[in-house]
C-alpha cells in the first residue's frame, strides 16, 4: 500500500446534507463536552457516503470547522485509514480481497476481469465513470473466498463468470444480488447445517 | 521525592519525573531523538530504552513516571543491544548522504550512531523515497531523511500555536509534511530546523553555506525587538553566516523568531562603508578627514539651540551614552530624543516604563489585559508566553479591540478609551476581575501609549492597581510592551527632550542641523536643514542626509541593550565593520575632538565606568508633566506593524523580503479548498 493521492480535481464546496446534519450532531452528542474532535472518523464516514464515496478537501475543511480543529488534523486521520477514499471512486466500488485464502481460492483471476471489464489499474473509473476497483487485505469472510465487496455489500463464493455478469451489470448501474453465489446461507456448509442440529440458535 | 537506584547509584527525585530525568539527575546520558523537554512526549523512537528491574521488557524511559524503589540500568548488554538494534531500523530508511547534508557534523542521528550503531547495514532491500515538501521560503525539506520523530509538529501545534504540520499517511509512508505543503503561517516556524535531530528540516537561506567547525561563535543578544532574545551568532570571517538561540530560561527558553534568526543577511546588504556627502543629488565618497571637516564647519556656524539629535531603534547603551554627552557638553543642545513617537512616558521611575511582570512572570499569571499591542508582532517571544500560560493556567486573556489570531483564543472588548475609564473606575467586569485575579497582567502598547488619554489611561491604570494592592513588592501588574531594542536603555539614559517638543520642532523645519544616530523610522518633510546620518544602512535616513558616517551593526561592536524587562545585557563583537565604517560611540567621541579640541572618553572603559555611574543614580525626572492628563473619548488603534520590515537590518535582508512577499501573497497549489 503507498500513499494515497489525493484528487487533483476537488469540488469548490462541500456541505452536509439536512439528514447527515442530524446524524452528525447525534455522533458528536456521543462525547463529553469539549471533545467533540472525537468524532471525525464518524463524520469522515459520513461525507465519504454523502459523496459519492469519496472525501474531498472541501469536505475535511468543512468538517474541520464543525468540530473546532486544524485542517492537518482531519487531514492527518483521512490519509491514516485505507478505507477512506480520497480520489473518486465511482458509484460502485469494487473491493477484492487477495489475502491468503482468497488468493488460494482465486482472486487473482477477479482481478483480472476487473482488469479487462472496468480499468486497466486499480483505483482507476470505468469507462463510463461509473465504478472502479482496488485489492484490499482481508475483508474477514475467508469462509466464502474469493469474495468481493461492492459498496456496503459482500459478494461470496464468487467464480470468474459469475463475477464478470456481475461487473457487467454494475456497469449498466444495476445492483446485483448480494451474498453467496453458491447459494449458501451465511456461513453455513453448502447443504445447509450439518451439526448442532438439536439448538435453534446457534 | 522518591528513592531510585540508576546503575546502582542511589538517588531522589521529585514525583512527576521521567525515568529519562531521573537518568540524567543521576548523570546517565541517554541517548534521544523524539524527547525534547519543551514539548509533550510522544515516545515513538525508541531510542532511549532502558532496563528496568522487573520488568520484563526494555523500557521507553522518556515515557516512563519514576515510582518508589525503581532499579533502572543503562549499561547492560540487554540496553546496548536495545540501542543497536533501535539505531539499525532508523538508518534502514536513511539516507547514507552525511557528506552533502546540512546537519553534518551537528546531526543527533550522526552523533549517535557513531556511539551507539554498528558500522554496517543488514537491509538489503530499496530505501523508502520521500518527495520535498514546501514549507515557506526559511524551511528547505529533505523528507527522505526523516525518522518521524514528530518534534516538529509538536512544536508548531503547542509552542507556536500553529497547527500546520502533521504527520500523514501510515507505516512506511508516513510523511512530514505542511497542511497541503503551504508555508507554515507562524513568526517562530524556524525552530523547527533546531529541533529537527536529523537533516529532514534545514535551514534554505543556510543551505550549504558553511560546516559548524568552521565557524565562529560569538553568544550575543538580539535587537530586532526589545524583548533582547539570547542568540548565538555564528560567522565565517566578516560574514555573519547564521544566528541561533541560545537557551535563557528568563527570556526567550529556547526558541527565537524568524526575524531574529534570518535578518542576518541584511548585514551584507546596502551597507555604508565609506563617508559620503551629498552634492546635488548625488552621494559623493569621501575620506573621514574631509567628512569631519564639512561637520565641524556646520557645527561651528550653527547656533546650538539650533542643533537636534534623534538616535535610533538598535543603537546601543555607549552610543546612546556618549551622544548625550556629546549634546550636553560639546554640542550644548538639549534637543536630543529617542523616541520616534510621541508616547506618553513616566521617567520618575524605572517602573513606569519596563515589563515588570517580567517575561518569566507571564507562566503564573491568571489574567492577561492587552491595551494597544499586539504582542505576536511587536514581541515574538514575549507573546509564546502568553501561550504557554494559557496553555498551562488556561489564563483569560482580553484585549482592547480585535487583533487578529494571536495564536490562543482572547475576548475582544472595545476599542475605545471608554472602556479603560469604566474599568479604572470600577464600573466593569473586568476591574472585579483584575481584583480576584492573584497574578493579573495589565499590559501597554506603545500604540496606546501614543493617544491624546494616554496619561490619564496609564497614570489611571497605575492608581488603580496600586489601590487593589496589584503592585507591590512581590509581584507588579503594569506593563509596557516596547518595540525597539534600544528604548528601555534610553529612558534609563533619559534621552528624552526635557521638553518634550523636539519631534513638533523637527516636523516644523526649526532647526538647521540634525544628527540621526542610527534612526530610520522618523520621517519629515526636509526643508533647509543639514542631516547628518551615522549608521550602517543606507535606509531612510541615509537617504535624506546631506553627510553620512558609517557606523556598525550591532554583530560588530561590543555594546549593552537593556530589554523590555530592564535586564541589562551585552552584545558581543562577532564580525567587523566593513570598509572604512568605525564603531559608533568612536565616531561621537571623534566629532567631540574636531569640534571641543577634546575627547569625550579616553576609552571604552571610561565610557562604560561613566555610563554605570549614571545608571546607578535614582531617578528624578518630572517630565510626565509637561503631559497634560485630559480624557477624550477616542478609538485605540493598534498601529500595525511591517513584521518582517520593522528596522534597517531586516529591510536589507533579502529573506525578510521573501518572507513578506509570502505572507501578502500566498503561493497558489491549485488545490485550494
Amino acid at each position: 500500500m503507498s500513499l494515497k493521492k489525493v484528487s487533483k480535481e476537488q469540488p469548490d464546496k462541500f456541505k452536509f446534507s439536512d439528514e447527515n446534519l442530524d446524524l452528525a450532531k447525534k455522533v458528536v452528542s456521543n462525547y463529553p463536552t469539549g471533545k467533540k474532535k472525537s468524532a471525525v472518523m464518524a463524520l469522515l464516514y459520513l461525507a465519504q457516503k454523502q459523496n459519492n464515496n469519496w472525501i474531498p478537501l472541501a469536505a475535511m475543511k468543512y468538517i474541520a470547522k464543525y468540530l473546532e480543529i486544524s485542517y492537518i488534523n482531519v487531514y492527518e486521520v483521512a490519509t491514516f485509514y485505507s478505507m477512506y477514499n480520497l480520489a473518486p471512486v465511482g458509484k460502485y466500488f469494487i473491493q477484492i480481497c487477495t489475502t491468503t485464502p482468497c488468493m488460494i481460492r482465486g482472486a487473482y483471476k477477479l482481478v483480472d476481469v476487473c482488469k479487462k471489464n472496468i480499468s486497466e489499474k486499480e483505483n482507476e473509473l470505468s469507462g463510463n465513470k461509473n465504478c472502479s476497483w482496488t485489492e484490499v487485505e482481508c475483508l474477514g469472510a475467508c469462509i466464502s473466498a474469493p469474495m468481493a465487496q461492492i459498496n456496503d455489500d459482500y459478494y461470496e463464493d464468487l467464480n470468474t463468470k459469475q463475477f464478470e455478469s456481475i461487473v457487467k451489470d454494475i456497469l449498466k448501474d444495476k445492483k446485483p444480488k448480494a451474498g453467496s453465489y453458491r447459494g449458501r446461507v451465511n456461513s453455513e456448509p453448502e447443504k445447509n447445517r450439518q451439526t448442532l442440529l438439536e439448538n435453534k440458535n446457534a | 521525592m522518591l528513592k531510585v537506584k540508576v546503575n546502582d547509584i542511589d538517588i531522589e527525585v521529585e514525583e512527576g519525573l521521567t525515568v529519562l530525568q531521573a537518568c540524567e539527575i543521576a548523570g546517565a546520558e541517554i541517548p534521544r531523538f523524539c524527547y525534547h523537554e519543551k514539548l509533550s512526549i510522544a515516545g515513538n523512537c525508541r531510542m532511549c530504552l532502558v532496563e528496568i528491574e522487573k520488568s520484563r521488557k526494555p523500557v521507553a524511559s522518556c515515557a516512563m513516571p519514576v515510582t518508589e524503589g525503581m532499579n533502572i540500568k543503562t549499561n547492560t548488554k540487554l540496553v546496548e543491544k536495545a540501542r543497536k538494534g533501535v539505531m539499525e531500523f532508523l538508518l534502514a530508511n536513511h539516507p547514507l548522504d552525511c557528506p552533502v547534508c546540512d546537519q553534518g557534523g551537528e546531526c543527533d542521528l550522526q552523533d549517535q550512531s557513531m556511539f551507539y550503531g554498528i558500522d554496517k547495514s543488514r537491509f538489503k532491500e530499496n530505501k523508502r523515497f520521500v518527495p520535498e515538501k514546501y514549507m515557506g521560503p526559511l524551511i528547505k525539506t529533505q523528507m527522505t531523511r526523516c525518522i518521524h520523530c514528530t518534534r516538529c509538529v509538536r512544536f508548531a501545534t503547542e509552542v507556536a500555536g500553529v497547527p500546520e504540520i502533521g504527520a500523514i499517511g501510515r507505516g512506511e509512508d508516513m510523511q512530514i509534511t505542511t497542511y497541503l505543503e503551504k508555508a507554515m503561517e507562524s513568526e517562530l516556524s524556524a525552530n523547527v530546523i533546531d529541533l529537527c535531530p536529523v537533516g529532514a528540516l534545514t535551514s534554505k537561506p543556510y543551505v550549504f553555506e558553511a560546516r559548524p567547525w568552521e565557524l565562529k561563535k560569538t553568544e550575543t543578544v538580539d535587537v530586532m525587538d526589545a524583548v533582547g532574545s539570547n542568540i548565538r551568532v555564528d560567522t565565517y570571517g566578516w560574514e555573519v553566516k547564521r544566528i541561533l538561540p541560545k537557551i535563557n530560561e528568563d527570556i526567550n527558553e529556547e526558541w527565537i523568531s524568524d526575524k531574529t534568526r534570518y535578518a542576518c543577511d541584511g548585514l551584507k546588504y546596502q551597507r555604508l562603508d565609506v563617508p559620503y556627502v551629498k552634492k546635488g543629488n548625488n552621494f559623493n565618497k569621501i575620506s573621514w578627514t574631509e567628512a569631519l571637516k564639512i561637520l565641524k564647519n556646520k557645527i561651528n556656524s550653527t547656533n546650538p539651540e539650533k542643533i537636534a539629535g534623534l538616535t535610533g531603534d538598535l543603537t546601543n547603551m555607549e552610543t546612546l551614552f556618549a551622544c548625550k554627552e556629546l549634546f550636553q557638553k560639546v554640542l550644548k543642545s538639549k534637543d536630543l530624543e529617542s523616541r520616534e513617537k510621541n508616547i506618553y512616558i513616566n521617567l520618575n521611575s524605572r517602573k513606569n516604563y519596563l515589563f515588570n511582570s517580567e517575561i518569566k512572570g507571564i507562566e503564573k499569571s491568571d489574567l492577561i489585559l492587552l491595551i494597544g499591542t499586539n504582542p505576536r508582532y511587536e514581541a515574538t517571544m514575549l507573546n509564546a508566553r502568553i501561550r504557554k500560560s494559557f496553555l498551562k493556567n488556561d489564563t483569560e486573556i482580553f484585549s482592547l479591540g480585535d487583533l487578529g489570531d494571536l495564536t490562543y483564543p482572547y475576548k475582544v472588548l472595545s476599542n475605545s478609551t471608554d472602556e479603560v475609564k469604566k474599568i479604572i473606575e470600577n464600573n466593569s467586569d473586568i476591574s472585579k476581575k483584575i481584583k480576584n485575579a492573584k497574578y493579573p497582567l495589565v499590559i501597554f502598547g506603545e500604540s496606546a501609549l501614543t493617544l491624546n488619554s494616554s496619561k490619564y489611561m496609564f497614570e489611571g491604570f497605575k492608581k488603580f492597581l496600586n489601590e487593589n494592592n496589584k503592585i507591590n513588592e512581590e509581584w507588579n501588574s503594569l506593563n509596557i510592551i516596547h518595540s525597539n531594542a534600544s528604548t528601555v536603555g534610553s529612558f534609563d539614559l533619559d534621552i528624552v527632550s526635557k521638553t518634550n517638543d523636539t519631534l513638533e520642532k523637527i516636523n516644523n523645519n526649526f532647526f538647521e542641523l540634525i544628527f540621526l544616530i542610527g534612526q530610520d523610522n522618523f520621517s519629515f518633510t526636509k526643508k533647509n536643514e543639514f542631516i547628518v546620518y551615522i549608521g550602517s544602512h543606507g535606509d531612510k535616513g541615509a537617504e535624506m542626509a546631506d553627510l553620512i558616517l558609517p557606523g556598525a551593526a550591532f554583530t560588530e561592536q561590543d555594546g549593552y541593550f537593556t530589554n523590555l524587562e530592564g535586564k541589562l545585557q551585552m552584545a558581543f563583537k562577532a564580525s567587523y565593520p566593513p570598509g572604512e565604517a568605525k564603531e559608533d560611540w568612536v565616531i561621537i567621541n571623534e566629532i567631540s575632538k574636531l569640534v571641543h579640541n577634546d575627547i569625550l572618553f579616553k576609552d571604552k572603559n571610561e565610557l562604560l565606568s561613566a555610563m554605570h555611574n549614571y545608571l546607578s543614580f535614582s531617578k528624578k525626572n518630572e517630565l510626565s508633566s509637561l503631559f497634560k492628563e485630559k480624557y477624550i473619548s477616542e478609538k485605540i488603534f493598534t498601529l500595525p506593524i511591517d513584521y518582517y520590515h520593522s528596522n534597517v537590518i531586516a529591510r536589507s535582508s533579502k529573506t525578510m523580503n521573501e518572507c513578506r512577499n509570502i505572507r501578502t501573497k500566498p503561493k497558489k497549489t491549485g488545490t485550494e479548498g
